[in-house]
């Protein structure tokens, strides 16, 4: 049904022109799932706005075949080409949130869309929409049909954004990671639909996404892409489970396994500069200076965290929001405790009282057997502040891209008194670069000239110039490709066994809190779900909670290697 | 090789690409030198009355019948040259715009930076005296301080101190824009882990404020202070055609059009529309400026 | 509100001696006492500003300095010419700012667009009396075709004097409305254009071209309506600015409005017409404000209670 052949599309720069994807190959047939997989920059977004015409401005095809059925994509005007959209072609994007019109009632947006492809009365229009979101699982269509999105939760409006993509029965659905904003469990549906759909429907999806697990769950063939080339193509299992390209089998030792914990990711080489070499003895000697043999644990008791929930109306106070309810966790002194929720869980809520930026409503906290203050009662200059250091999740904003990597990392020396001396201070930040794995260079550099991966270790680099005990590691991966992500968690594994560093790992992905802690807890709604040793939770999950997250997260199915 | 310097900045290249932002510069650069080097540049100066006379008065620029080669833009009725007015004009106009920015850049971003810090009562306390300050639009501002200022002192000292009333009163009406602006930037920044990594490390809050944060939000504030030129001029231009500003014996850009006005219906055009244009031609510049640097810093809008 | 009213009291009680004015050199110390007594300018200061206030809201705005006569009346006979200026002013800035701002926004490499964006560029740079000039100059003075002072004939309705009615009314309030309403208009048609520019690279509008929506539905139905949003907001703010530039064209124009009034005030110092003025002025303000929030829910779903 959709063919392409030796696709390539340009953009032109004041550099001349960049090759943003080349010698592309791909066929989807009716009712076939085909995942589009890469890490980012792979060209695989591009891939799907070159087949719609939405190729992003100056972008242009410089050459291929598009062909849908017998019509030649390239060849059609303007006018045709934005007939087909919709028409026969549909594309859906990640954020459902911010893919409808926030000042139109759903109703409205379904009926226009079907009223601009075929000739259909109001009503007759209005009538297929309320089915339509009837077959797709939304109940009491006919009452909500009239309602705006934001009336709607995250779920249920990816919903919505797939009944507008279907409602005028394309031939073949580009859908560019539609799952990737959605928890677990709404994921899970989702995917489902997208299978029934393409099963009842004949639909063609061409499925844009970097996560593994999904492509393993649900698509039928795959092509894997890699800096704007095609690297493997084939059945899913075939391409997973016995990939043959260096690339692709690479791709796939990274990816974090969900039923058992290894020891280090096997990795093909290290991404840049000088390995741990003599350069980063200084460092490691440092760090192993003053309390390393003091091994320092957390303790939260009952902390509560309430919010004031945004005001509705002039009379009545806003209602109270509990972001965390009576937690009790703790951190076993030179352990790894993984902490596990999904978005709204709480997980951040409870970073930022363990460092002080809100104060708890309620609770106690320990931090080496002392009592920890919390909020405004933290004063700037208390121990804790170089004690706790945090590596945050997003690399592109956790760094003052207006500094220079060297200055921010000399910051934690002379602000917490630990080197007087600034020709020892350079040094010792020289050497911890080279500590974390990066090359001398890099301290006269500003952080844009940084890839993601490089980022987060300068992060962590300046984490451990502060000679801290207790590390909290919010997402540090989640922003990173799957084989960036191996390097970064290998790191942290390395530094954590040689320095004997407490560690509060939180994630929201189950994968990769296996391989990184010792023990787990479980975060939903605010509530600790369930607690305990790693290898218990995960091989004996007690809570029901734990057991949907479990069995519904996207995997490859171990049999497949 | 020049090219390749060029290139690397994208500000530079975008630049370099622009026509009007070339004129647009060149023509303020050189109004900029002229109006600063005035005392020396100019022919005469107009202040001091014994420099010239009426015998000179009402001649037209040189290249009208009765035109004098030693006043080639003509002279006012006065006796003036048109030249040198012009020249010290701008030289006011310049000076009491520019202090004028600086003194709402300072206060602006200051209050701006602090209220996104700090946030809740204090954010609430300033945001509220910016409001009542948008309440009054600029020209009323400028006017009320005027006003007051006229008021309070004596009229001695009302004359000498006419240029940093003038300026005290654009500023005022100036600030909000700017610290709108660094507030609402910085309220964007608090949200970045660059900042509550630095926060989190115990940092005090000036340095928080000032090393981390005011780097990162000069785009936008850029755009402001150029902008905020543009009007302070115009602010002051306003005025001193309202009779309230500079008055005649030291005169602004503004003064000037408001003397011309009373030539408007005779003959002698050339006192109006002269200061008009090098105003207009001062003012658009800048503008040219500024809508060039809004670009830069939005590539969206391009 | 209350500010301002303090504010503008404030002026009252400290800025030069009111009797002082009022009564000229020749009057005894004993009368000036007498009438300082009389006006109760011995009371406390809280206690004056509570009659103030009293006064303002019984509609008792004090008398003039300069003129002797009530600044209520004062004021009142001149609110009719400012506003009928101000309101056609903003008619007109937005009938000509929003479609330029829309079409600049949608077409933004065409010629026309390049023209229009310099042409808005001078606009705004050139100060508002020097446009009036240009304008009398042009089309009083060269063709004559307009008077280029006063109100020309107006019509009493009620106690309102309006321009609306005649024909010459019309002819003399093109002029100083276009004066102040360019100034606006280029200010409008900037900010519609940069927010559209903002909306058509949103994700609602890049999802609505995947399925095909007519790009001229596109175009109103999704992108205008989004971005009218903040664009009113903005709008409101900028009456309070077409209220102090018409100060700046009644002067050119010799307009009879509050504005040359308040003009005439500040040369004279005459304390209570600027008070006065001061609180009519952030009154309107409010207003304005009032009217905005109410649009901005009736527009926006986001903002109604569930």
């Amino acid at each position: 049904m959709l063919t392409i052949k030796d696709l390539a599309v340009r953009f032109p720069t004041r550099f001349g022109d960049v090759v943003a994807i080349e010698d592309v190959d791909m066929t989807i047939a009716p009712g076939e799932i085909h995942g589009l997989v890469g890490e980012s920059g792979a060209g695989k977004s591009t891939v799907g706005a070159a087949v719609i015409g939405l190729l992003p401005a100056p972008g242009f095809v410089a050459q291929g075949e598009l062909t849908l059925g017998d019509t030649d994509l390239r060849a059609l005007d303007a006018r045709q080409a934005h007939e087909i959209r919709g028409d026969r072609i549909s594309m859906i994007f990640q954020d459902p949130q911010t893919s409808l019109n926030p000042l139109m009632t759903v109703e409205d947006q379904l009926v226009e869309t079907i009223q601009a492809h075929s000739d259909v009365s109001y009503a007759d229009a209005h009538k297929r929409a309320v089915d339509l979101l009837e077959e797709i699982g939304i109940k009491d269509a006919a009452a909500r049909v009239k309602a705006y999105p934001h009336q709607f939760s995250g779920g249920m409006r990816q919903r919505v954004v797939i009944a507008l993509a279907l409602c005028t029965d394309p031939e073949l659905i580009i859908a560019d990671e539609p799952t990737t904003a959605l928890d677990v469990a709404v994921q899970s549906q989702v995917l489902d639909l997208i299978r029934h759909l393409a099963d009842s429907r004949k639909i063609g999806f061409m499925l844009i996404t970097h996560d593994i697990g999904v492509i393993a769950q649900v698509a039928d063939r795959v092509t894997v892409m890699r800096r704007g080339r095609v690297v493997e193509t084939g059945q899913t299992r075939q391409v997973l489970g016995n990939p043959q390209h260096p690339y692709t089998i690479g791709l796939m030792d990274a990816v974090p396994p969900l039923d058992h914990k290894i020891d280090r990711f096997r990795l093909p080489e290290e991404e840049s500069g000088s390995p741990k070499g003599a350069d980063g003895r200084d460092a490691e000697r440092w760090l192993l200076e003053g309390q390393a043999h003091e091994l320092t644990g957390l303790e939260v008791a009952n902390l509560t965290m309430k919010f004031r929930g945004p005001r509705t109306s002039i009379w009545r106070k806003p209602d109270q929001f509990t972001a965390l309810d009576d937690i009790s966790l703790a951190v076993r002194p030179g352990r790894v405790l993984g902490l596990v929720g999904e978005s709204g869980s709480g997980k951040s809520t409870l970073a930022k009282v363990l460092t002080g930026l809100l104060q708890p409503t309620g609770g106690q906290m320990q931090l080496g057997g002392k009592e920890l203050p919390g909020g405004r009662a933290r004063g700037r200059l208390h121990p804790s502040r170089q004690l706790i250091q945090m590596v945050f999740q997003d690399p592109y904003s956790s760094l003052n891209s207006r500094h220079r990597v060297g200055y921010i990392l000399a910051e934690p020396l002379w602000l917490y008194g630990l080197e007087k001396d600034p020709d020892r201070r350079r040094q010792l930040v020289a050497s911890m670069i080279a500590l974390v794995g990066l090359s001398p260079e890099t301290i006269d550099k500003y952080p844009h000239q940084f890839s993601g991966g490089q980022r987060q270790r300068i992060a962590v680099a300046r984490a451990l110039l502060a000679r801290p005990r207790f590390l909290i590691c919010d997402e540090p991966t989640s922003a990173l490709d799957v084989s960036v992500q191996a390097q970064v968690l290998n790191l942290l594994k390395d530094l954590q066994a040689a320095f004997g560093l407490t560690i509060l790992f939180i994630t929201h992905n189950l994968s990769v809190a296996r391989q990184m802690s010792d023990d787990i807890a479980v975060l939903r709604n605010g509530k600790i779900e369930e607690k305990g040793p790693t290898e218990d939770v995960f091989n004996n999950p007690a809570a029901d909670y734990t057991k949907t997250l479990l069995k519904l997260t996207p995997v490859m199915p171990g049999d497949w290697r | 090789m020049m090219m390749e310097f060029i290139r690397r900045y994208e500000g530079l290249w975008l630049f370099s690409r622009s026509p009007a932002a070339i004129v647009a510069a060149i023509a303020a650069i050189l109004i900029a030198v002229g109006a600063a080097f005035a005392p020396w540049i100019a022919p005469i100066n107009p202040y001091d009355l014994s420099s010239f006379s009426l015998f000179d008065g009402l001649l037209p620029p040189v290249w009208q019948d009765g035109g004098n080669p030693a006043f080639l833009l003509g002279t006012d009725d006065q006796g003036r040259d048109m030249i040198s007015s012009i020249l010290y004009g701008a030289r006011l106009s310049l000076i009491i715009g520019l202090a004028a920015m600086v003194i709402a850049t300072v206060m602006g971003v200051g209050l701006g930076l602090a209220a996104g810090y700090y946030g809740g009562r204090f954010d609430a306390i300033v945001m509220r005296i910016a409001d009542i300050q948008l309440a009054l639009p600029a020209i009323l501002t400028a006017l009320l301080i005027d006003g007051i200022a006229r008021g309070i002192l004596p009229p001695e000292i009302q004359q000498n101190l006419r240029v940093t009333v003038l300026t005290l009163a654009i500023a005022l009406s100036l600030w909000v824009n700017f610290a709108r602006t660094a507030r609402a930037s910085t309220f964007v920044q608090m949200n970045k882990e660059y900042v509550q990594a630095a926060i989190i490390m115990g940092q005090r809050p000036v340095r928080v404020m000032f090393v981390h944060i005011l780097p990162n939000i000069l785009g936008p504030l850029l755009v402001i202070m150029t902008v905020d030129l543009a009007s302070a001029i115009l602010l002051e231009a306003t005025l001193s055609f309202l009779g309230i500003g500079l008055p005649a014996d030291s005169p602004s850009l503004g003064t000037l059009i408001r003397i011309g006005m009373q030539f408007l219906l005779s003959g002698e055009w050339w006192i109006l529309w002269i200061p008009t244009l090098f105003l207009v031609a001062l003012v658009v510049s800048i503008n040219i400026l500024g809508d060039f640097l809004r670009d830069v810093f939005n590539p969206r809008l391009r | 509100m209350l500010a301002v009213a303090f504010l503008a009291f404030s002026l009252f009680r400290f800025v030069g001696d009111p009797i002082t004015q009022m009564t000229g050199v020749e009057t005894s110390v004993e009368d000036q006492e007498r009438l300082r007594e009389e006006l109760g300018l011995n009371d406390p200061f809280a206690f004056q500003f509570l009659r103030f206030s009293g006064d303002m809201i019984q509609g008792d705005f004090g008398f003039s300095y300069r003129t002797r006569q009530p600044v209520a009346e004062m004021i009142a006979s001149r609110v009719p010419a400012t506003l009928e200026l101000g309101v056609v002013a903003l008619l007109i800035s937005l009938a000509v700012g929003i479609p330029f701002g829309v079409y600049t926004a949608l077409r933004p490499r065409g010629i026309l667009t390049q023209t229009i964006l310099l042409t808005s560029l001078v606009g705004v740079s050139v100060p508002t009396f020097v446009i009036g000039i240009i304008l009398i100059f042009l089309f009083g003075v060269q063709l004559g075709w307009l008077p280029t002072f006063g109100r020309g004939g107006t019509v009493q309705i009620g106690g309102w004097e309006s321009s609306f009615f005649t024909i010459d009314g019309w002819r003399a309030l093109i002029l100083p409305a276009f004066t102040l309403g360019v100034y606006q208009l280029t200010l409008t048609m900037r900010l519609v254009r940069a927010e559209m520019m903002e909306v058509m690279r949103s994700d609602y509008i890049r999802f609505a071209t995947a399925r095909g929506v007519p790009m001229g539905r596109l175009y109103f139905r999704h992108a205008l309506a989004n971005t009218m949003v903040p664009v009113i907001t903005i709008i409101g703010l900028q009456f309070g600015g077409v209220i102090a530039f018409s100060i700046v064209t009644e002067s050119v124009f010799q307009w009879p409005g509050m504005g040359l009034l308040f003009l005439e005030s500040i040369r004279f110092v005459d304390i209570p017409v600027m008070g006065v003025y001061l609180v009519v002025i952030a009154f309107f303000f409010v207003l304005v404000n009032l009217i905005v929030d109410l649009l901005y829910v009736a527009i926006d779903p986001r903002l109604r209670v569930k």
